[in-house]
Parts: C-alpha cells; sequence; structure tokens
C-alpha cells in the first residue's frame, strides 16, 4: 500500500509540474492565441493580459486544478489556485462560471461521468464557501470524453484529471 | 411498397429416411469441433435471381463461419452440381467432401417488389431433409432473409434461437483523442449496412436497445449538458428525456420498453431513477452519497443490477425494481462495473478492472461463478446476443484505437466485428421481426 500512495503522490507533482511549465498542453478553446510584438521583446511581459479578461483569469488565478487517481479530493495547490479564483471572481462579481470535470481514460466510461461530476462540485463547493455566490456557477461533467492530453502516459493521465473554470459570461473583453 | 416478411414450411420431399442418428451441433462444445457444412449457391431462374441467390449464401456461409460453430466448406471442392431444388441431393457426393449438413436453395423474383426464397438443409449421413422453409419479402430485404435463413439453420442445429437478424447500434469514433467526434451509428450484426445517426456535432456514448421494440437510448451532450435521449429506428425521431438533474447518464430500458433506469446527477451525487416513459414520472431508487450507476434490469424486470463505490470501490449490486433489498454480489478483488443482465436471466456480464488492466467477465446472478472472458488494456461495455450465447464489448490496446469484439460465453471464438473506422460503446438489438 505504501507504494501505491507513494506513486499517486508522484503523478500529482509531475501533474502540477506539467500544468505549470507546458502551456502548449493547455488546449482549451476558452484561451485567446496570444499575440506577441516581436519588435520589442518586454512590450508582451509589461502588458501582460488585460485585467478582468479571461486570458487574465486563466493567467493569473488558474482556471484549473487537478486531482489524484479515482479521487475528488482537493490537495494544497488545488485549494490555493481556487483561492486566486475566488479572489478574481469577487473582484469581477459579473463573471459566471461552468466548472467542466474531467476524468483519465482508466475508469469505464459511465462511471468517470459521475467521477468527473464529484470533481467539478468538488471545485464549485469549493468556491462556494470562499464566498462566491453560487448562481454564478455551474457544473458540466465530460467524464473521459475531453482529455488535454492524448497520450496513454501516467503525465497525460494527471493533467486529464481536472476540474477546470470556464468563464460562461460577464468578463472584460480583450 | 410492402416490405413485410412472410414465412412458410415447405412440403417436405418425401423419402424413407434410414435411421441415422441426427447431427446436432452442442453449443458448448461446437467450437473444438465446428460441424462441417456445404452451403449451396441458391438457385435462380434468372441471373439476376441466380446473383442474388450467390449473395444470400455469401452471408449464411459467413453468419456460420463466425458462430464458430460451423465450418463451412468451399465451394470449390463440391463434387455434385445441383441444378434442381426440388430434387433430393446425391449424399454420396457430399459425404466425399465430409460435409455433415447441407445447405440448399431457390430465389425466385416474384414480381419488382415480390422475392420469395426457399431453403432446404439436409443431413448428409442420415439422407434426410431436416428443415425446409421459404420466405417472402421485398427484394432489397435479401440480407436479412440471409439472416432468417441462418437463424433457422442455427435453431434446428443447435436446439437455440439464433441471433444473426439482429442490429448493432454503437459509437462511431474519429478525429484525434483531443479533438474526438463520437457518432451514434448501427449496423447489422455483421457490419453490414452500417448508418450514422447523429450528426457528429456533438458527443454521444451509450446507446442501448430497447430489448421489445425498436427504440434506442442514449445519452448525448446536444445540449451542452449530458442527457438521456430516445431513437426512434422507425421514424428517426430524435427526443430529449426531460431536462432532468445536473446530468443523466447510463439509460437502459426495462424489459417491456416501458421504462427506463438511468443515472442522475445532481450536485455531484449520482443515484439511481427509473422512468415511467409514458408519464414520465421518475422515481428514485438508490441514495446516499455513493456513486450508484450503471443500471441494467433483469430479463423478468424484477430486479436491477447495478455499480456503486458505497463499500469504498466500485462493485456489483442487485436490489428489486422498487429499490429495496439491496445486495452486494462481487467481492472479487479490483472494480466492477457495467453489470448486464444476460436474456437468459441466469448470468451477469461485467467489466472488472485490476493491476490497470481490463477485462469482461461473467458471473450468476448471485456473485458465484466468475469466469474472465476477454481482457484488454482496455476492455468494456459487454452487450449480450438475445439468446445470451454470445457477448460483444468494445476493447482498445494501448496509445490505440477502440474496436468491437465479440466472444463466446464458453471463452472461445474472440473475432473482431467488421467497422467501418474505430468503434465503442456496441448494444446488440433482440431478434427483429
Amino acid at each position: 500500500m505504501k507504494f501505491q500512495i507513494a506513486l499517486f503522490a508522484a503523478a500529482a507533482l509531475v501533474a502540477a509540474g506539467c500544468a505549470k511549465k507546458d502551456e502548449p498542453v493547455d488546449t482549451t478553446p476558452s484561451q485567446p492565441p496570444q499575440t506577441t510584438d516581436r519588435g520589442d521583446p518586454n512590450a508582451n511581459i509589461d502588458r501582460g493580459p488585460v485585467p478582468g479578461t479571461e486570458a487574465d483569469f486563466v493567467e493569473n488565478a488558474g482556471d484549473r486544478v487537478f486531482y489524484e487517481l479515482d479521487s475528488y479530493q482537493l490537495d494544497s495547490e488545488g485549494r490555493a489556485t481556487l483561492d486566486r479564483q475566488a479572489a478574481w471572481l469577487q473582484e469581477y462579481p459579473n463573471v459566471t462560471v461552468l466548472v467542466g470535470g474531467h476524468a483519465d481514460e482508466r475508469g469505464t466510461r459511465e462511471y468517470n461521468l459521475a467521477l468527473a461530476a464529484r470533481r467539478a462540485n468538488s471545485a464549485k463547493d469549493y468556491l462556494v464557501s470562499r464566498g462566491i455566490d453560487p448562481s454564478r456557477l455551474s457544473t458540466v461533467s465530460y467524464g473521459e470524453e475531453r482529455p488535454v492530453c492524448s497520450a496513454s502516459s501516467q503525465e497525460c493521465w494527471a493533467l486529464n484529471r481536472n476540474a477546470t473554470s470556464n468563464i460562461v459570461s460577464g468578463a472584460v473583453s480583450s | 411498397m410492402q416490405r413485410f416478411l412472410m414465412l412458410v414450411l415447405l412440403p417436405v420431399l418425401l423419402v424413407v429416411a434410414p435411421a441415422h442418428a441426427q447431427i446436432e451441433v452442442d453449443i458448448n462444445k461446437g467450437h473444438l469441433n465446428p460441424l462441417p457444412v456445404a452451403v449451396d449457391p441458391f438457385m435462380g431462374d434468372t441471373p439476376e435471381a441466380a446473383d442474388l441467390g450467390a449473395d444470400i449464401a455469401g452471408v449464411v456461409t459467413n453468419n456460420l463461419e463466425r458462430s464458430g460453430l460451423f465450418e463451412p466448406i468451399s465451394q470449390e471442392a463440391f463434387v455434385e452440381d445441383i441444378q434442381d431444388f426440388n430434387v433430393r441431393p446425391r449424399f454420396q457426393d457430399w459425404r466425399l467432401i465430409n460435409a455433415q449438413a447441407l445447405l440448399t436453395g431457390e430465389v425466385e423474383l416474384q414480381s419488382e417488389s415480390r422475392m420469395r426464397v426457399a431453403f432446404r438443409l439436409w443431413d448428409v449421413y442420415g439422407e434426410e431433409e431436416i428443415l425446409a422453409l421459404s420466405f417472402t419479402a421485398t427484394p432489397d430485404l435479401w440480407r436479412r432473409i440471409a439472416h432468417k435463413v441462418s437463424d433457422q439453420i442455427y435453431k434446428r442445429l443447435t436446439g437455440e434461437e439464433g441471433y444473426f437478424d439482429t442490429r448493432i447500434v454503437f459509437v462511431s469514433e474519429s478525429g484525434d483523442k483531443m479533438n474526438r467526434v463520437k457518432r451514434l451509428a448501427i449496423m447489422d450484426q455483421d457490419g453490414a449496412n452500417m448508418q450514422f445517426l447523429t450528426s457528429g456535432d456533438y458527443t454521444v456514448l451509450t446507446p442501448r436497445f430497447s430489448p421489445s421494440n425498436q427504440m434506442i437510448t442514449y445519452m448525448s451532450y446536444r445540449t451542452g449538458k449530458p442527457q438521456i435521449h430516445l431513437f426512434d429506428i422507425e421514424t428517426g425521431r430524435h427526443e430529449t428525456l426531460g431536462n432532468i438533474g445536473n446530468m443523466t447518464f447510463a439509460p437502459r430500458f426495462s424489459p417491456d420498453g416501458s421504462k427506463v433506469v438511468m443515472s442522475l446527477e445532481e450536485a455531484g451525487n449520482t443515484d439511481i431513477y427509473v422512468m415511467d416513459l409514458r408519464s414520465r414520472q421518475m422515481t428514485r431508487l438508490t441514495f446516499g452519497q455513493s456513486i450508484d450507476t450503471s443500471p441494467t434490469f433483469s430479463p423478468e424486470g424484477d430486479r436491477v443490477v447495478f455499480e456503486s463505490d458505497r463499500g469504498g470501490s466500485q462493485q456489483l449490486y442487485i436490489m428489486n425494481a422498487d429499490g429495496s433489498g439491496v445486495e452486494r454480489i462481487s467481492f472479487g478483488e479490483g472494480r466492477y462495473a457495467t453489470p448486464v443482465w444476460s436474456p437468459r436471466g441466469d448470468l451477469i456480464a461485467f467489466t472488472k478492472i485490476t493491476g490497470g488492466r481490463f477485462a469482461i467477465g461473467v458471473m450468476r446472478s448471485d456473485g458465484s461463478g466468475e469466469r474472465l472472458l476477454a481482457d484488454g488494456f482496455r476492455a468494456e461495455g459487454p452487450t449480450w446476443a438475445p439468446n445470451g450465447r454470445v457477448i460483444m464489448f468494445w476493447r482498445e490496446e494501448r496509445g490505440g484505437e477502440p474496436s468491437i469484439w465479440s466472444i463466446d460465453l464458453t471463452g472461445q471464438n474472440l473475432r473482431r466485428v467488421n467497422t467501418p473506422g474505430s468503434a465503442s460503446d456496441p448494444a446488440w438489438s433482440p431478434l427483429l421481426d
């Protein structure tokens, strides 16, 4: 049993690492294409996303939290991400969010729909506990149907076990 | 234009039958020693009829071969060139090539909209006719006639109902894994006549046939939110089964087709409900914080088997159809999922996950006698042939594409089912009328 726990912890670390470093892996359609002014290398860094935009939410709050295998418990990193999401949502009170729950490919399809629903709700419930009005938050389960990483590997599975907050309305348009 | 199928008993070609033991096929042991059978191309009085006759014989041959219980003999080996359907064959010519059974037939195109197909099944060693029937239908139904002929032969030689005149509804998959297109599709049991039932603009999952009529229920993201839908094969009409809960999924019909049992998710919690299709009334069957899903009725409709993680991991449970009397039936290592009751009522097929691998297995409805039939990196979602002798499921190797497979209840005769592209979530129809 100890071996198993160690293995899951490692997978979670990989997930956390990948989530930060490997931005190209994230193909959520909600992200607008990044434009870079190649004439001035500092311009992009100085400017950053326009505050209140979806890009601002994704970059500065973080739009997704990750889970261990067959679990819907938030870890400290997930709670920290949701704390930032809650603070951001407090600042932009017109924003409504759809939290999508996701599972990796290692469960049966129907169970994964139910598991991913639990994940979406664990993120929603945490945001509510941080003072976000539940009427601003809805959930949907995507089960294993919308992976963000396509390989059958521990790394991809860790990335695919997530709850992703997608802004539905109320953001500043970029 | 009428598309009816009519079955008529032919008068037997009378002879004094020698007292030989009749041929029969043991379904449980047949794969070890498949019965050599000769399928003569069905004769026709016109070139068009003869072509159809050859095609019908081809479909029958393929059905018998894929069942694993029969070994069709190559037509090139045939000695007798049968010229008259109504004359007894020269049995010694068929014994020469070791045929135990011989099928002969004829096709008559009586009008543009009417075709008559007759066949005789002969016991070569017993030198007697053991089955003689004819079917009348519109000519476009020639494949269905071939399947019906196959079902009659199967039944005559095994003593069990056949499963060839059936269809499979499944999820056709295309595109890379991150932009997957999943469409509802239907085809004949042998892979012919595939048609798409949805456009691919939205994901569909887990279709299931009504055991009593030509209806399909499935889950779809058409509205953006996962909800159960109905599809009427006759009318081509899709219908959302109400906008209920946050998500409804894992639907299955009751044996009489009047109800759908399903999972409903609300605030992250998944329980089992049953909907009466006439009144659209929902009745809740399970309670509590566990994931309760993949429910299936028993063939009598009096009980429901489902999976639940109420004990800590996915296991199988049985309850009465009103939700009372819940009992756990699976106790082995690993996780158990997607239980499906055999149409015969004696067995439950399931998906089992152990050590990161998936397997398809069966157990008796009291949980005893567990046997695993097939496995894979992914092997999931068993569905029963209407005679309860064959199971289809979908399988995917690591990093590969999903495909549909069939296996006999004996664990023998694993076959890939022909689909035009990647495919998953098969569901077997009842025998067609």
